[in-house]
C-alpha cells in the first residue's frame, strides 16, 4: 500500500505548495500554468486508456473538442449558468467516449488508432462546415468566463487537476485498475479468469472521456474562446500524447508532470520560433528511446519497469 | 465535359495516393511497422527537390533525384536510429513495442516537419515540373504534368509488383512477411531483408513526394494530413495488402474529386472519412485484409 500512496502523497504536497504560487509570481506565469494544468488533465485522462486499457487513442482532442464546443455553443446560444454548460460539455464527451469505444471493442491496435484519428478529422471538418454555429476556423467567442482574475483561474485549474489526478490515480491503483490492465495486456486470458473485459474497457473510456470533456469545457471558460487550433487540431492531440509518454506511461501522475514540462519548455524556447517545436519533439523522442519509463520512471528509479 | 474532368483529375490524384500508400503498406506487411513519419518523409522529398531547383539551380530531373535521395536517407535514418533501436531494446515489453514505435515515429515526423519549417519556412512550395505544357484530352485542357504524374506512379507500382513477384529478393520479402522465423531458418539474414524494405520504401515515398510537389505543391503543414491519408487508404484496403491499398486509393481519390467538383471543395474529405468509419464498423480488416 505504501508503494501506491508514496507518489500520491508527494504529488499532493507539491500541489499544496503550488497553491501558494500566486503570492509570488506574475500573472503571465500563472496564465501559462493554468493552461498547463488543463493539459495535465488531458494527458492523465489519456494515460488511463493508453497505459491501462492498452488502447492508443490518437484522438484525445475528439473528446476534448466535444466537451469544449458543446459547452461553448450552449453558452453562446442560451447563456445558462456556466455550471450547466460545463456539465453538458462533460456529458457530450462521455457520449463521444462511448461512440469511440464501440470500434475499440471490435478492432485492435492500429485499426483502433486510425478510427480515433478519423474521429478527430470528422469533428474538425464539421466544425469548419457548420461555421455559423461553431465560429468555423476563426473560433467561437463565449459570452461568459469563470473569472477575470488570473489567480482565481489558476486555483480552479490547480484544484481541478489535483481532483482529477486523485480520482484517476486512485482508480488506476484500485482492483478495477488491475483488471483493466489485465484486459489491456491479454484480453482473452482476462476474460477466461471471469472478468468482464468489455464492461471494464467501456468504463475506462467513459472515465477518460468525462475528464477530457470536463477539462475542455472548463478551459473554454478560462480562455473565453473555443477554436480548432486550441482544442481539436491533431497537433494539440499530439501534445497531449507526448505529455503522457514523456511523463511516464502507466503512472497517471506522470501525465501532469509531462504536460507541464512540455508547455513550460515550449514557452521558454518560444524565442527560437519553429525550432522550439523541433527541440521539444527531439527531447521527447530521446526520452522515448532511452528512458521508456518517462520522467516518473527517472524520478522513481527502478520502481516499476516500463 | 465535367464527367471527363472528374475522371482525369481523379485518376491522377488517385494514382498519387496509390503510390504514397504502397510503400506504407509494404513496410507494415513485411516488418510490422506503422511509420507515422510517412507524411514528413514525403514532404522532405518534395522540399528537397524544390530547394535543389531554386537554391542551387539544378534542372528538373536532377532536382527530383535530390528529393528522392533526401527521402531515402531520412527513411534509412528512421529505421536505423529509431525503429531498429526500439525493436532491439529489452527495456520495453515485446507486446508494447508497437505503441512505442507509433509514438516515436510520430515524434520523428514532427521533427522533420519542424526542421523543414525552420530551414525553408512553411510557405507552400511547387517543384519544377519535368514536363510542361497542356494537352486537350476529350475536350478537357489537362496539364501534361498531371498525366506524367499518373504514368510515373503506375511505372513505379508495376516495377514494385514485378520486383516482389518475379525476383529472388522479392520472394524473400514475401516470405518474410508471411513467416519471419521460417525465413531465418532458411539462412536469410532478417535484418538485411528489413534494410532492403526500408530502401524500397524510401524510394517509393520519395518519388511520391516529389510528384506531389510538382502536381499540387506541398508545405510543411502537409505532413500530418499526408500521413493520415496514407494511413486511412491502407486501412481501408486492408493493412499489408498492396492490391487492397491500390483499390482503396482509387475509391478515396475519386470520392474526394467527385465531392470537390459536385458539392463543394470544403466538403472534400468528409465522404471518404465517413466511408472509412463505416468500413471499420462493418469489416474491420478492410477491403482485402487478411489479418
Amino acid at each position: 500500500m505504501a508503494r501506491a500512496f508514496g507518489p500520491l502523497l508527494i504529488a499532493l504536497v507539491v500541489a499544496f505548495c503550488l497553491a501558494f504560487l500566486p503570492l509570488w509570481v506574475s500573472g503571465y506565469i500563472l496564465g501559462l500554468l493554468t493552461t498547463a494544468y488543463y493539459f495535465g488533465v488531458f494527458s492523465m485522462a489519456w494515460d488511463l486508456l493508453f497505459g491501462f486499457a492498452n488502447e492508443v487513442n490518437f484522438g484525445p482532442t475528439f473528446l476534448i473538442g466535444l466537451g469544449a464546443y458543446t459547452a461553448g455553443i450552449l453558452d453562446s446560444l442560451y447563456q445558462p449558468p456556466i455550471a450547466v454548460c460545463v456539465a453538458a460539455g462533460a456529458l457530450a464527451a462521455v457520449l463521444g467516449g462511448v461512440v469511440l469505444a464501440l470500434p475499440a471493442l471490435r478492432v485492435r491496435g492500429p485499426y483502433f488508432g486510425l478510427t480515433t484519428l478519423v474521429a478527430v478529422l470528422i469533428l474538425q471538418n464539421f466544425i469548419v462546415v457548420f461555421a455559423d454555429l461553431t465560429g468555423g476556423e476563426i473560433g467561437l467567442t463565449v459570452p461568459d468566463v469563470i473569472s477575470v482574475s488570473d489567480k482565481v483561474n489558476y486555483w480552479i485549474a490547480l484544484g481541478f487537476m489535483s481532483f482529477s489526478g486523485l480520482v484517476l490515480y486512485g482508480l488506476s491503483r484500485s482492483p478495477v485498475g488491475l483488471i483493466l490492465q489485465a484486459s489491456g495486456q491479454d484480453a482473452v486470458q482476462a476474460g477466461a479468469l471471469g472478468f468482464n473485459v468489455v464492461k471494464h474497457k467501456l468504463a475506462s473510456f467513459i472515465v477518460s472521456a468525462f475528464f477530457s470533456g470536463l477539462a475542455g469545457a472548463l478551459m473554454v471558460f478560462y480562455l473565453g474562446v473555443a477554436s480548432v487550433g486550441t482544442f481539436v487540431d491533431i497537433a494539440v492531440g499530439v501534445q497531449v500524447i507526448v505529455g503522457a509518454v514523456l511523463g511516464g506511461r502507466r503512472t497517471i501522475l506522470g501525465g501532469a508532470l509531462g504536460a507541464i514540462f512540455l508547455i513550460g519548455a515550449g514557452e521558454l524556447l518560444r524565442p527560437l520560433g519553429d525550432l522550439s517545436n523541433f527541440i521539444v519533439s527531439a527531447v521527447a523522442l530521446v526520452v522515448v528511446l532511452v528512458f521508456p519509463g518517462g520522467l516518473m520512471g527517472l524520478l522513481g528509479g527502478s520502481r516499476e519497469a516500463a | 465535359m465535367l464527367g471527363w474532368q472528374i475522371l482525369i483529375d481523379g485518376f491522377a490524384i488517385s494514382s498519387l495516393y496509390a503510390l504514397g500508400a504502397t510503400g506504407f503498406t509494404l513496410i507494415f506487411g513485411v516488418t510490422g511497422v506503422l511509420n507515422l513519419s510517412h507524411g514528413g518523409l514525403m514532404v522532405a522529398a518534395a522540399v528537397g527537390a524544390w530547394a535543389a531547383g531554386s537554391y542551387w539551380g539544378f534542372g528538373a530531373l536532377a532536382s527530383a533525384a535530390v528529393g528522392v535521395g533526401a527521402c531515402l536517407i531520412l527513411a534509412l535514418a528512421t529505421y536505423g536510429l529509431i525503429v531498429r533501436r526500439l525493436q532491439l531494446t529489452t527495456k520495453i515489453r515485446e507486446e508494447e513495442k508497437e505503441i512505442f514505435i507509433l509514438t516515436a515515429t510520430l515524434l520523428w515526423g514532427i521533427m522533420i516537419q519542424e526542421a523543414i519549417a525552420y530551414l525553408f519556412t512553411n510557405n507552400a512550395k511547387t517543384v519544377l515540373p519535368i514536363v510542361e505544357g497542356v494537352v486537350e484530352l476529350a475536350g478537357v485542357r489537362t496539364p501534361k504534368n498531371e498525366l506524367f504524374t499518373a504514368l510515373i506512379c503506375w511505372i513505379a507500382i508495376a516495377g514494385l509488383w514485378l520486383a516482389v513477384n518475379r525476383s529472388r529478393v522479392g520472394k524473400i520479402l514475401l516470405a518474410a512477411s508471411m513467416n519471419p522465423r521460417g525465413v531465418t531458418l532458411l539462412g536469410v539474414e532478417l535484418s538485411r531483408v528489413y534494410l532492403a524494405v526500408w530502401v524500397i520504401y524510401g524510394a517509393l515515398a520519395g518519388v511520391a513526394g516529389v510528384l506531389l510537389g510538382m502536381f499540387l505543391g506541398v508545405s510543411s503543414y502537409s505532413a500530418g494530413p499526408l500521413t493520415a491519408s496514407a494511413f486511412s487508404i491502407v486501412v481501408l484496403g486492408g493493412l499489408g495488402s498492396v492490391s487492397g491499398s491500390l483499390i482503396a486509393a482509387y475509391v478515396v481519390g475519386y470520392l474526394e474529386t467527385l465531392t470537390a467538383y459536385l458539392i463543394s471543395p470544403a466538403y472534400r474529405e468528409i465522404p471518404a472519412l465517413l466511408l472509412l468509419v463505416i468500413v471499420m464498423y462493418v469489416r474491420p480488416r478492410g477491403l482485402l485484409g487478411r489479418r
